[in-house]
């Protein structure tokens, strides 16, 4: 799996928990809460869908790591892989 | 005063006897519901346990001669419109993952605090409130506009904050004590659990959700927000056992071990969270034999009266939506010391009078009138004497209301003509129904904010855990199982 469809999965999963948001023109270096509403629930969430639909496991100290699409994808990519 | 209903099924017949789940929630009002729907949405298989034949715990329904009556539910605190950033509703509807449509508000017409030498009159929209007290307290309005800062930037949800008093900061800002009574009639009937005095970070949660958002239902009542829940829920595949409460639970030093329920079965899980209460789950626990938590258990409780009559109330020049009204300027809110009903203040509701689609409106008209109660007094009647004091401040109640609504020009017994039917519910019933001990509709005074206990895998959420209202109770479901549940580890 590329980063750029690991950063698609995460945009998928925003689209589904945060129906309201505009997910279409995200920056990926930005952090995504600096461009959306979205607060700790909703990493929670992000991290509830990647697990549920991925079998990914985020650990509460690792949610940092899911600031951006950037880090996201720096992160989840080698756990996608694995 | 539990009451576990006779049940002559034998535990090998009930089909939860020997299950397991993840979780169970004990209670199917807002909070267990909720706690529900994000077990479900976490893939996390759990059970809803209610003792009464419906949902909704404080905030209820029930039909007699078909006529459809909320309990709870005046309005929906915290409204704000579609696409609203950032406020509770959005992020409770979020979390549950529920459409904002779902829930078919309908915004208010106009709501007001009545008092005999001033009236102010609020909306949904908050500039005209704060024009209102412009205009009748204008000495102090620079005061009040600071305050609306401090409560807009105020961490009320902290979980560690220290108890202050509201009446003394309120003092920081104004000196006249009518605007602080003012104040404080309208916050501390929606939601305090203490007298005459309220934390003031649940001071700030209210006012927040009364002034700054607003007020709205839906025109089938409490009802569709239910029926959204519980429809969420099952289509996550949340199991709910109606009519099955717990009677006991099993427990060591550390942990939760097991759960009695009503029908004699038993059921495991790893974590219970409990709507009942505190010290109602404590009690089935069997630990509630100390001092602090005696001192912490709720008394603050109300009677409501129902009218349904022919007109819409808005054709009788009654345009309010919600009236919150006190009988001089000084506002006490205190359980009352000798009668069963204090009626020197309290609220009256008119749910018709709602912006409800297309005209539509609610069948007949509701006249609701609260008033707060004296628990004690009215557990203790017998049957006899119960039905009359009902009767006796019903129309007590009845007459207050029709002195503070706009006048009829017609008499108490006229008014009474129009009248299709009518119903009461006093402290018993609400005990009766939701197992409160006490009746008490806010809860225990020393929330538990954090919703540990000292079980291990036993958590509360709900009224004593700390947040208000409905939407308030919904949000204390959500994040006392995102906290306990789907954050920390097994």
């Amino acid at each position: 799996m590329t980063e750029e469809q690991v950063k698609q999965i995460v945009i998928d999963i925003i689209n589904e928990i945060a129906p309201d948001e505009d997910t279409s023109n995200l920056k990926s270096e930005v952090n995504l809460r600096d461009q959306m509403d979205l607060d700790s629930m909703d990493f929670l969430d992000i991290v509830m869908e990647l697990r549920k639909q991925h079998g990914i496991e985020v650990p509460e100290e690792d949610y940092p790591k899911l600031a951006s699409l950037d880090s996201c994808a720096d992160y989840l990519t080698p756990k996608f892989n694995a | 005063m539990t009451q576990i209903p006779e049940n002559k099924v034998s535990p090998r017949d009930s089909k939860l006897h020997g299950k397991h789940f993840d979780c169970v929630i004990i209670g199917a009002g807002m909070a267990g519901l909720a706690s529900g729907i994000r077990l479900g949405l976490a893939g996390k298989e759990s059970i809803i346990l209610e003792r009464h034949n419906a949902s909704g715990g404080l905030n209820s329904f029930y039909s007699i001669d078909g006529h459809k009556y909320d309990v709870g539910l005046h309005a929906l605190t915290n409204y704000v419109p579609k696409g609203t950033k950032g406020s509770p509703l959005t992020k409770l509807l979020r979390q549950l993952r529920i459409p904002y449509d779902a829930l078919e508000l309908s915004p208010q017409l106009q709501s007001k605090i009545h008092f005999p030498s001033c009236q102010l009159i609020f909306n949904n929209d908050f500039s005209y409130f704060e024009s209102q007290v412009a205009e009748q307290f204008p000495n102090e309005i620079d005061g009040f506009c600071r305050l609306v800062e401090t409560i807009k930037n105020y961490d009320a949800f902290s979980l560690n904050a220290p108890s202050t008093s509201t009446r003394e900061i309120l003092k920081q800002y104004f000196k006249n004590p009518l605007l602080e009574s003012m104040l404080l009639c309208p916050t501390m009937y929606y939601g305090s659990s203490t007298e005459n005095d309220m934390d003031f970070s649940q001071f700030v949660i209210m006012f927040r959700s009364l002034f700054l958002e607003g007020f709205a239902r839906p025109l089938n009542g409490v009802r569709t927000i239910i029926k959204a829940l519980q429809d969420k829920y099952r289509s996550l595949g949340g199991t709910r056992k109606m009519r099955c409460g717990v009677a006991k639970i099993i427990c060591d030093e550390q942990r939760a071990q097991k759960l009695l329920l009503d029908d004699g079965s038993e059921i495991t899980a790893n974590k219970i969270i409990s709507t009942a209460g505190y010290t109602e789950t404590l009690r089935l626990c069997n630990n509630d034999k100390n001092q602090e938590l005696e001192n912490n258990i709720g008394k603050l409780t109300f009677t409501e009266t129902i009218t349904l009559f022919k007109e819409q109330p808005k054709n009788l020049g009654w345009e309010d939506t919600i009236i919150f009204f006190n009988d001089s300027d000084h506002f006490r809110y205190e359980a009352p010391s000798s009668n069963l009903v204090d009626p020197q203040s309290g609220v009256i509701c008119l749910p018709n009078n709602y912006a409800y689609p297309n005209e539509e409106n609610l069948e007949y008209g509701i006249l609701r009138i609260t008033a707060l109660a004296h628990t004690h007094k009215w557990f203790t009647l017998d049957e006899t004497s119960y039905q009359e004091a009902k009767q006796h401040w019903y129309t007590i109640l009845q007459k207050t209301a029709l002195s503070i609504l706009p006048s009829l020009n017609e008499s108490q017994a006229e008014f009474a003509s129009r009248t299709i039917a009518k119903d009461m519910f006093t402290p018993r019933t609400v005990h009766k129904f939701t197992g409160h001990i006490n009746g008490a509709i806010y809860g225990c005074p020393n929330k538990i904010k954090d919703g540990r206990t000292h079980l291990d895998n036993l958590f509360i959420a709900g009224t004593d855990q700390g947040f208000l209202g409905i939407i308030g109770a919904m949000l204390s479901g959500i994040s006392m199982t995102n906290l306990h549940c789907l954050q920390s580890k097994e």
